[in-house]
């Protein structure tokens, strides 16, 4: 297909030696990770950015990818994190008041190996009926380098990748707001716009490198704590849950969100499962039990809490999965704590449930005010 | 919230007559809700005067009432049915208006009614334009400047102090009905005027223009909890100004980010919450393509034509869903249909691109204006979709059935970059192929865009396709070529056509020399991925599928899954509505999906339009949403391997795939084709006819003007000319001098003709037609339609009644043993239809179509015999008396059925309206009653005529009507109206003894024609004249101001007649009972 682009080979190869062809995007190699796909029709530039794929080969199922280029304003973090990106086809002539390149430019500066012109929907299929895999892209001849490249996947692991995307020093937002409360995020990968719904909501926000503990929080003295999103297993982060621990001692209001919530969860006794293949996408159907409503999400993660397996009295499920009944929210009132696995601050995705925001907000004021 | 409880009976309002901005959809609509109701455990209670539709037959409603939609008409069958609850969302703006003054009147309170669905300060908020610029303003959403008016004066005074270009909107009118852009205070006032008299409630909205806008909608659903989802985004390739329905619409939205979209989606969810509509919505915006600003153009809280294509774009039935909320279910309740797991409270996700593009009349109509804007021309659309947008594109073009494979036109391939530049800066249908051929030519996109403001997106993208047809064409095939035209969706036959390679028919494969690379030459001819609302994320058991170059082929798969021992027969669809060819075969289609599937064999639709009721994926066991070509359907039936085809009930268009069918070795099931072509090759027809001793009137088949001279001259004039293998009458007159013989030929012959002209005596006679079934030895009459104009208006175009009112015992028994003489001699294996003059007693058969007709669905209803179940029974091996008919004409109900065309004139600017051989209407009606007169006068109000029995009547004709026209004149005068009429009618008139009014004509001086009308001081105009069709000709203007003024317009005799003796009559419309249809 050089007609329009490039037609170098590139190879995706599973780890149980099935193999997908397409064509060769981003920068040439090869790239190891577990292979995961997302639904969502918008937001390339978000997924890319975003740090909880850190380490993961992304497959996006909406085959037109890059229609309305890239630009700096809507990047989730400062890079891309995603190990390898999979799409049916890429577009060389974006078209946008704000497009500053292509995705192409964009992966190739971000180092990423990316494959077009996959079959995409049978990979999807694939990864639905057997579950999440482990995999590699790439440009070299995957039929000569078989053996080596299964070998590879086999023992390739992503060890504490929260380690990898936080931020090593504190940083400070402030609002203009007169009567600001302080937030202080955790940063376990956050996305930009947790950041920033703070700031829309009001909030001053300092941004905290992941392993503070109690005492970088006393000093900071803020009054709420949320706890960002993140990669990978939540198992994997003993040392966040055990400060965790201490900020639910410390009794401020807490507000989780996606791996924030699994490790609140954790902290307070509960379990995680893996998913067979996640939810990924800008759709998924949450219903809040308080409200009786449901609200579309964006949703990105690939274990869940098991609902059942919170202590008694520990905490209360107040949202699920409207699909597979997965837990995606909990009130945890005797800490002025709550959770959710989504996203409400969107980005991609739908802005349906920012009104958790307002009440992370309400219950910082209330916290002020000393009516805990 | 489960169904509500105090609902035990509930009335669905339908459309009506198909007409432009209002079409098949409703039929969809219509019929999901019915069954979605009936399925919830609800008695439905259904009224609609469309006969062809589906969701009229006896299995939809349990009380069915095929009777006009009019106010008191609905209120009568409330009175008698007492209905719980009225769903006013679904059966368009009709069945919304009414609604709406049923409940302001009080009459719904006063009968315990609830109205579902909606509620009247919603519909009003929406459709009020002032009121609905309020609700944007009172919630922060941006509109655009604008203001109602209620005169020309404060139009034109507004629009000063805004600035030009202003839009024109009429109040409450369908698809825009009226509307218009104007540049100058001229322009205004001349389309203001037109909008407000076509208004209603005689209000305009005078708008700023904000050309060059992205045009976006987006589909949302909202519950009676206050859930709300987002169906659907749709992005326009037209930027804002030309009316949606008119332009090539994508889906989901291409060029928005997800900022964009984001903002858009969450304004469309704060609007439905806001007008706390209870169902579906369609929200309308622009966006402006150098910012984040953007406006709301338009909500329409209802069902629409977007919220079908929608659907069928998703696989989201949104019909359903906003029937089961209406009755109080909320979406987290419903299960979706698609997984059978998950609920209908989610977002339906896509992983591929669909394309829309529009289906005009202007092959019709080729004198009509074909500027396209604010008012709606299209009749029809298809849908196409694919995993890229140059494929879902290409799929398109070929869909859309106007005899291309890829975007380049010949004229345009001719004309100079001057031509074409100036060609592009018009807004009309065929904008799409000029922007094409400027890409082809290499024109750079940045001019394109700066003249066409479509988005440099969607020009990129084309420019790919036009880029490989020119490589094709100039430099000549290679591998690579090859490889990528068929992955960009160009057909083995387009690449042959395009490279001069040979191709080859049976295989419906490009004929490649030896060792040319094809890396697609073991790959099948497609590989079909399924529809299934979430990209791929939960299992899905929908057999909807379409085609793509990929490589795994679910459709494949899910065969193998499914695997059972049935039999499989393709069935097809007969493409987008058109006219001539419309809902009627849609009916047909569905039916005999229905029948194989109950005879325990597989049916398998291939269709691509997205209003129908045939591609609705649960209609048929799986669904291939394709062109109607034969490589897209050799390709499925490579992965289906049918047992045969079915080609009776698609129309034309699945007639026309006959031919290639034996090539690709498919057997046709019924007819054998060779019959079929027997009816329509002249000299073979002769000889059956010979042979049955069937007199035709006389003629021969010509291919030059001098033929058809020499045939013309040896007749005697009148004759008919038309092309053979037509449908709906295209390209057919009616000659009465040499001059037309010749005008007509220029025109056939500067096309290629591969098939003659047929040149045939025209007998002024009663026309009769037949609809019978036939298998092979016995043969059934449902019944005997007779058309109330003479031969020479087309069938379609005339009002049609069963059984025959004025055929004698003589004349039906020698039409009932023609027929039989004929299915059998044709070897007829299902349906056939023959159309018949009866002249000087004498029986001429005039046509014969071994194929399903347009009057089939109503004659079904009317006479309670499932014509078509009947004819795939037979085709698939039974006989008629194995299902208890005898042979012969089927006795008559005790009721009167009288059809009456319905058209869309008012829409196409500069069309003449006078009836002739070619068809013009786009949809029908029909009356029912115990007698003639009650069942006539019916269909005439269900038409749109208001029956006026005193005022003013119009009467100006060709000198040979001026007889029949003084006697006509002469009952009206009787009846005490005025009489209007022309100079040389006028003189006519006096002679005869009925004073008439002279006036003058509508090039002369004021006052003329033009005043009377515009003063609509007549209630009737009665318009022949001998040519017509050119736009400026005198005649056809008044014609057009008449349809304009909304004034009945009568351009035959014979249908003057039939008025005049519903008016002579004591009767009212009050008077005449209702029919339940499931009562007959």
């Amino acid at each position: 297909m050089s007609y329009f682009k490039n037609d170098k080979r590139a190879y995706i190869l599973l780890a149980d030696g099935t193999v997908y062809e397409g064509y060769h995007f981003g920068v040439e190699g090869t790239t190891f990770g577990e292979v995961v796909f997302t639904t969502g029709m918008t937001g390339y530039l978000e997924v890319l950015t975003d740090p909880s794929y850190c380490g993961q080969i992304v497959l996006q199922t909406y085959p037109l990818i890059g229609n309305y280029g890239v630009n700096a304003a809507d990047m989730e973090s400062e890079k891309s994190w995603v190990a390898g990106y999979i799409v049916k086809e890429w577009c060389e002539e974006p078209s946008n008041f704000r497009n500053a390149g292509t995705i192409n430019d964009f992966l190739v500066s971000q180092n990423v190996v990316g494959i077009w012109g996959v079959d995409t929907r049978a990979l999807t299929r694939r990864i639905r009926e057997y579950g999440t895999v482990g995999g590699c892209i790439t440009t070299e001849n995957v039929y000569d380098k078989k053996d080596e490249l299964l070998a590879a996947i086999k023992a390739h692991r992503v060890v504490q990748p929260v380690k990898a995307v936080t931020c090593s020093e504190k940083g400070w937002y402030y609002t203009r707001e007169n009567r600001a409360n302080h937030v202080a995020l955790m940063d376990y990968g956050y996305k930009h716009n947790i950041l920033y719904k703070l700031l829309e909501f009001g909030c001053n926000v300092t941004v905290m490198p992941a392993d503070s503990d109690i005492n970088d929080i006393r000093r900071l003295n803020p009054d709420g704590i949320m706890l960002s999103n993140g990669p990978g297993d939540p198992m994997d982060n003993p040392e966040l849950i055990e400060n965790i621990k201490d900020f639910i001692d410390y009794g401020k209001p807490i507000f989780g969100i996606c791996l924030g919530h699994q490790l609140l969860a954790i902290a307070r006794g509960a379990k995680t499962v893996k998913l067979k293949y996640g939810h990924r996408g800008l759709n998924q159907p949450v219903k809040d039990l308080d409200r009786d409503r449901v609200y579309i999400t964006s949703q990105n993660h690939g274990y869940a809490v098991v609902s059942d397996s919170l202590p008694e009295g520990a905490g209360r499920v107040t949202h699920v999965n409207v699909n597979d009944g997965t837990c995606e929210g909990i009130d945890y009132p005797d800490i002025h704590a709550f959770t959710v696995q989504f996203h409400p601050e969107a980005s991609a995705g739908p802005n349906d449930t920012g009104y958790l925001f307002e009440k992370f907000c309400d219950l910082m004021e209330r916290g002020q005010q000393g009516c805990l | 919230m489960p169904l509500a409880k105090d609902l035990k009976k509930v009335l669905v309002i339908g459309s009506g007559p198909i007409v432009i901005g209002q079409a098949a959809e409703f039929d969809y609509a219509g019929t999901q809700a019915c069954k979605a109701l009936r399925a919830a455990g609800l008695n439905v209670v259904l009224i609609n005067s469309n006969p062809a539709t589906i969701m009229t037959d006896k299995a939809m409603a349990d009380e069915i009432y095929i009777e006009p939609l009019t106010l008191d008409v609905v209120k009568r069958v409330i009175i008698k049915e007492k209905p719980d609850g009225i769903l006013s969302t679904l059966g368009g703006q009709t069945g919304l208006n009414l609604s709406m003054q049923l409940a302001k009147e009080g009459f719904l309170d006063e009968h315990g009614v609830r109205l579902l669905g909606a509620d009247v300060d919603t519909i009003d908020m929406a459709e009020d334009r002032q009121s609905f610029k309020d609700a944007m303003r009172a919630i922060g959403e941006p509109t655009i400047p604008s203001k109602v008016v209620e005169s020309t004066k404060d139009a034109i005074d507004f629009a000063e102090r805004i600035g030009y270009p202003v839009i024109v909107r009429p109040a409450f009118t369908l698809g825009g009905t009226g509307g218009g852009i104007a540049n100058n205070a001229e322009e205004l006032d001349h389309i203001a005027t037109r909008g407000l008299r076509l208004s209603p409630i005689h209000q305009v909205l005078i708008e700023r223009g904000i050309a060059g806008w992205k045009e976006i909608e987006f589909e949302v659903m909202r519950d009676g909890k206050g859930n709300v989802i987002t169906v659907c985004s749709m992005e326009n390739f037209d930027p804002v100004g030309i009316h949606t329905g008119d332009s090539i619409v994508v889906a989901p939205c291409q060029t928005l980010s997800d900022k964009e979209y984001q903002m858009l989606r969450t304004s469309a969810l704060k609007i439905i919450s806001t007008l706390g509509v209870e169902g579906g919505c369609n929200c309308q915006f622009a966006l402006d393509p150098e910012n984040f600003n953007y406006a709301v153009i338009e909500v329409n809280p209802r069902v629409s034509r977007s919220s079908a294509l929608a659907s069928k774009a998703t696989g989201y039935p949104i019909a359903k869903m906003a029937s089961l909320i209406a009755v109080g279910f909320s979406l987290d309740e419903i299960v979706n249909d698609i997984t059978g797991k998950t609920t209908a409270c989610f977002e339906p996700v896509i992983d591929y691109i669909v394309v829309k593009f529009p289906r005009w009349p202007f092959d019709k109509f080729v004198y009509a204006q074909r500027t396209l804007g604010t008012q709606m021309k299209a009749t029809g659309e298809i849908m196409a979709i694919g995993n890229s947008f140059e494929h879902a594109m290409m799929k398109a073009v070929r869909s859309i059935e106007l005899g291309f494979d890829t975007l380049s036109v010949d004229k345009y391939r001719m004309a100079s970059d001057a031509e074409i530049m100036e060609a592009m800066a018009r807004k009309d249908d065929e904008r799409c192929f000029v922007v094409y051929e400027a890409l082809y030519r290499g024109m750079s996109i940045d001019d394109i865009n700066q003249t066409t403001m479509i988005d440099h997106w969607f020009l990129d993208k084309l420019r790919h396709v036009a880029v490989i047809e020119h490589d094709l064409t100039e430099k000549g095939l290679n591998a690579e070529r090859l490889h990528v035209a068929r992955e960009l969706g160009f057909l083995d036959s387009t690449i042959a056509r395009l490279t001069g390679y040979d191709y080859d028919k049976e295989t419906c494969k490009i004929v490649l020399p030896e060792g040319f690379e094809d890396e697609f030459n073991d790959a099948p001819y497609a590989s079909y991925k399924m529809v299934d609302t979430c990209a791929g994320e939960f299992k899905a058991e929908t057999p909807y599928f379409y085609s793509t170059r990929d490589r795994e082929n679910e459709a494949e798969l899910f065969l193998e899954e499914h695997h059972d021992d049935k039999k499989k027969v393709l069935v097809f669809g007969s493409g987008p509505i058109r006219i001539g060819q419309g809902i009627e075969f849609d009916y047909c289609s569905v039916h005999c999906a229905w029948a194989l599937r109950e005879l325990g064999y597989e049916a398998i639709i291939i269709n691509n339009n997205p209003e129908t009721v045939s591609t609705d994926f649960d209609t048929s066991d799986r669904l291939y949403f394709e062109p109607l070509t034969a490589e897209d359907v050799r390709a499925v039936v490579e992965t289906e391997n049918p047992i045969g085809a079915i080609v009776q009930f698609g129309g034309q268009t699945a007639i026309k795939l006959t031919q290639h069918l034996q090539e690709i070795k498919v057997p046709i099931i019924g007819t054998d084709p060779t019959y079929i072509d027997a009816a329509e090759d002249r000299e073979r027809f002769d000889e059956v006819l010979e042979a049955c001793g069937i007199p035709r009137p006389k003629g021969d088949t010509v291919f030059t003007a001098e033929e058809a001279l020499d045939v013309a001259n040896r007749l005697g004039y009148p004759v008919l000319l038309r092309p053979s293998y037509v449908l709906g009458g295209q390209n057919m007159i009616i000659a009465h001098n040499d001059d037309d013989v010749r005008e007509y030929m220029g025109i056939i012959t500067s096309h290629e003709i591969t098939n003659p002209v047929l040149v045939d005596k025209y007998l002024m006679g009663k026309e009769v037609e037949v609809d019978a079934i036939c298998d092979g030895t016995d043969y059934l009459i449902p019944g005997i339609m007779e058309h109330i104009e003479k031969a020479g208006v087309h069938s379609g175009d005339s009002i049609s009644v069963y059984p025959p009112q004025t055929l004698d015992d003589e004349v039906k028994a020698t039409i009932v043993d023609y027929t039989g003489k004929l299915a059998r001699a044709l070897h007829v294996i299902g349906l056939v239809n023959i159309q018949y003059v009866v002249y000087d007693g004498q029986v001429y058969v005039i046509e014969v179509n071994p194929r399903s007709s347009r009057t089939v669905p109503y004659i079904s209803k009317v006479t309670d015999i499932p014509m078509v179940d009947l004819a795939t029974r037979i085709m698939m091996g039974e006989t008629l008396a194995d299902m208890g008919y005898a042979s012969g004409l089927h006795p008559s109900k005790d009721h009167v059925a009288v059809k009456v065309p319905v058209f869309s004139f008012s829409k196409l600017e500069d069309v003449d309206t006078q009836l002739g051989p070619e068809m013009k209407s786009t949809g029908e009606v029909l009356g029912v009653a115990t007698n003639f007169g009650d069942a006539v006068y019916k269909g005439l109000v269900a038409a749109g005529n208001d029956m006026a029995r005193k005022g003013g009547v119009l009467i100006t004709v060709r000198d040979r009507d001026k007889a029949e026209a003084c006697a006509i004149a002469k009952r009206f005068h009787d009846m005490g109206f005025v009489v209007y009429a022309t100079a040389g009618t006028a003189k006519a008139l006096h002679d005869f003894g009925v004073p008439a009014h002279m006036v003058r004509r509508i090039s002369e001086a004021k006052p003329n024609i033009g005043d009377l009308l515009e003063n609509r001081e007549v209630h009737y105009v009665i318009s022949t004249s001998a040519t017509g069709r050119q736009p400026h000709r005198d005649s056809v203007r008044m014609r057009r101001k008449t349809v304009e003024s909304s004034i009945s317009l009568i351009t035959a005799l014979d249908t003057a007649r039939a008025l005049l003796g519903c008016l002579e009559s004591e009767r009212t419309l009050a008077e005449i009972p209702l029919i339940d249809l499931n009562t007959i």
